[in-house]
């Protein structure tokens, strides 16, 4: 499992950041990335999926692989 | 269309006698005869509990008109926020308020406020909002935040010490209402003991100056001639403060502004949008948990329950509505927003959509899912969010620490505002009294 941020739809809301640090970072903009190429751990496929589902531009999805 | 305020709505120009208080204006305000054709967003009502009227709209007449106050159009629903926040500039921020002022002093404001001065990026549109929200982003970047959590901290606890013992204190002005404007302030590099001052300029322009543009203008012209003397100092010996941090930032290409006048327009930004805002949010918490006993008892329990909680006040309690402006005709979803029209922004709304939201209209503490635009959508997202959520966590941490218990002390006394920004304004709350630290 993996995740992707669509970084032109992100505007720093910083609701994954704060949701899941383990799976993103934001820069001084605000602007979330992925960690680790997007790969979610299996323990953190839960969190993954709260993040998408908490994104208020729907920016993250998540994608197979 | 006309930006005079609607026959029958004209305000008096009462309070604004003296910088030592500010009343409401009164206003004579005719009852709402239907929601869908003529609402009214200062109409008691709608100030007071605005959902079961969204929901109403969101039914009947997702995007609703009005004449009054200039006329302007309400969307309500999650998905047309979301695209109407998209369509920049045709649908421009260069007049954000939710009321215009009249076109003559609208012309005064042209002739003697230099280049730069507004509130960018807030009140600009592409490029000059991208050039100044990167100014100001990293002040406000998740990780840069933290460095104001100890000064909130305490000036948190400062505030329960006055009233701790008292057994009761008005939650809006002795406590939300405090924190804000200091937190700002000492970001600034301004003196926090001007924190009253600050409020009542603020109100003037973004409360009781929104259907008195008498007042507007006046605590407009006080709050920049204030911020230009404190800007200048800096020009003319640094500090280590964020206004000579801005003024020492290089100018972009192509943005051909004056400098001085650029850094007043930021720091207006931040003490404006900063203060009735945030102050809004922390005490509608606060009135839901006093409220609300299973709430609190829970929270109070529970206090890994604090970040979603607070998000879902976020949510339910969303205190700001912004306006576009139509810069031509844009033609939406069945309707035309003709050039010179207002649309509001009404992200309070849309965060109570059924389509987005599992049972929308009930406050769930450990909501799981919540996406909501509290603090808008788009490019305009509230720069300064992290400090907003940075600010309702302490103040409410530190007082359910220190004030586990504690309710409503008379019901019938809390007084909302609304408008541009929702959010209790008179909130008297009971709890057994306690020490001071």
């Amino acid at each position: 499992m993996r995740i992707r941020i669509d970084e032109e739809k992100c505007q720093g809301h910083n609701r994954c950041y704060a949701l899941a640090p383990e799976l993103v970072d934001v820069d001084d903009m605000g602007t979330a990335h992925v960690l680790n190429g997007g790969v979610v751990p299996e323990e953190l496929a839960e969190k993954a999926q709260l993040i998408v589902d908490n994104c208020p531009e729907y920016a993250i999805e998540i994608v197979d692989g | 269309m006309s930006t005079e305020p609607a026959a029958g709505n004209q305000a008096a120009s009462s309070g604004s006698s003296g910088d030592e208080s500010l009343e409401a204006p009164i206003r004579n305000t005719p009852p709402v005869s239907d929601w869908t054709t003529d609402y009214d967003i200062f109409d008691e009502e709608y100030v007071t509990d605005p959902v079961p009227i969204w929901n109403d709209l969101r039914e009947q007449c997702p995007i609703a008109h009005t004449e009054r106050w200039g006329g302007s159009w309400l969307p309500t629903r999650h998905a047309d926020l979301q695209a109407l926040a998209k369509i920049v500039p045709a649908l421009s921020s260069t007049d954000p308020l939710v009321v215009s002022l009249p076109e003559d002093m609208v012309e005064q404001e042209e002739e003697e406020i230099p280049v730069g001065f507004g509130a960018p990026p807030i009140t600009a549109d592409p490029p000059l909002h991208g050039w100044t929200r990167k100014m100001i982003l990293p002040t406000f970047a998740p990780k840069a935040v933290e460095a104001y959590r100890p000064y909130t901290e305490e000036l948190c606890h400062s505030l329960i010490d006055g009233f701790v013992a008292e057994g009761r204190c008005d939650a809006a002005e002795q406590y939300a209402q405090q924190i804000p404007p200091r937190v700002i302030a000492h970001l600034l590099g301004i003196d926090p003991d001007k924190a009253d001052d600050f409020t009542m300029w603020v109100r003037g322009v973004l409360e009781f100056g929104l259907y008195d543009p008498k007042l507007r203008v006046k605590y407009r012209d006080i709050i920049r001639d204030f911020l230009f003397a404190e800007v200048l100092a800096r020009a003319a010996e640094p500090r280590d403060d964020k206004l000579s941090e801005y003024l020492a930032m290089d100018i972009p290409d192509g943005l051909e502004v004056d400098r001085v006048g650029l850094v007043v327009g930021l720091a207006n930004l931040l003490l404006v949008a900063g203060i009735d805002t945030t102050w809004s949010s922390i005490g509608s918490a606060l009135f839901h948990f006093g409220s609300h006993p299973e709430d609190r008892h829970r929270l109070a329990a529970d206090h890994s329950l604090f970040p979603t909680a607070i998000e879902e006040m976020l949510r339910y309690y969303s205190p700001v509505t912004m306006a576009r402006v139509a810069l031509e005709d844009v033609p939406y979803d069945g309707v035309t927003f003709h050039e010179g029209d207002k649309v509001l922004m009404n992200f309070p709304a849309a965060n109570h959509d059924p389509e987005v939201f599992d049972d929308a209209d009930k406050i769930l503490i450990d909501r799981q899912r919540n996406r909501h635009i509290a603090f808008g959508s788009g490019i305009h997202r509230c720069a300064g969010s992290n400090l907003a959520r940075l600010e309702m966590d302490i103040a409410l941490r530190v007082w359910f620490d220190r004030i586990p218990e504690f309710e409503l002390a008379d019901p019938d006394g809390v007084a909302w505002a609304g408008g541009q920004v929702r959010g209790p304004r008179v909130l008297p709350m009971a709890f057994p009294p306690g020490q001071p630290r």
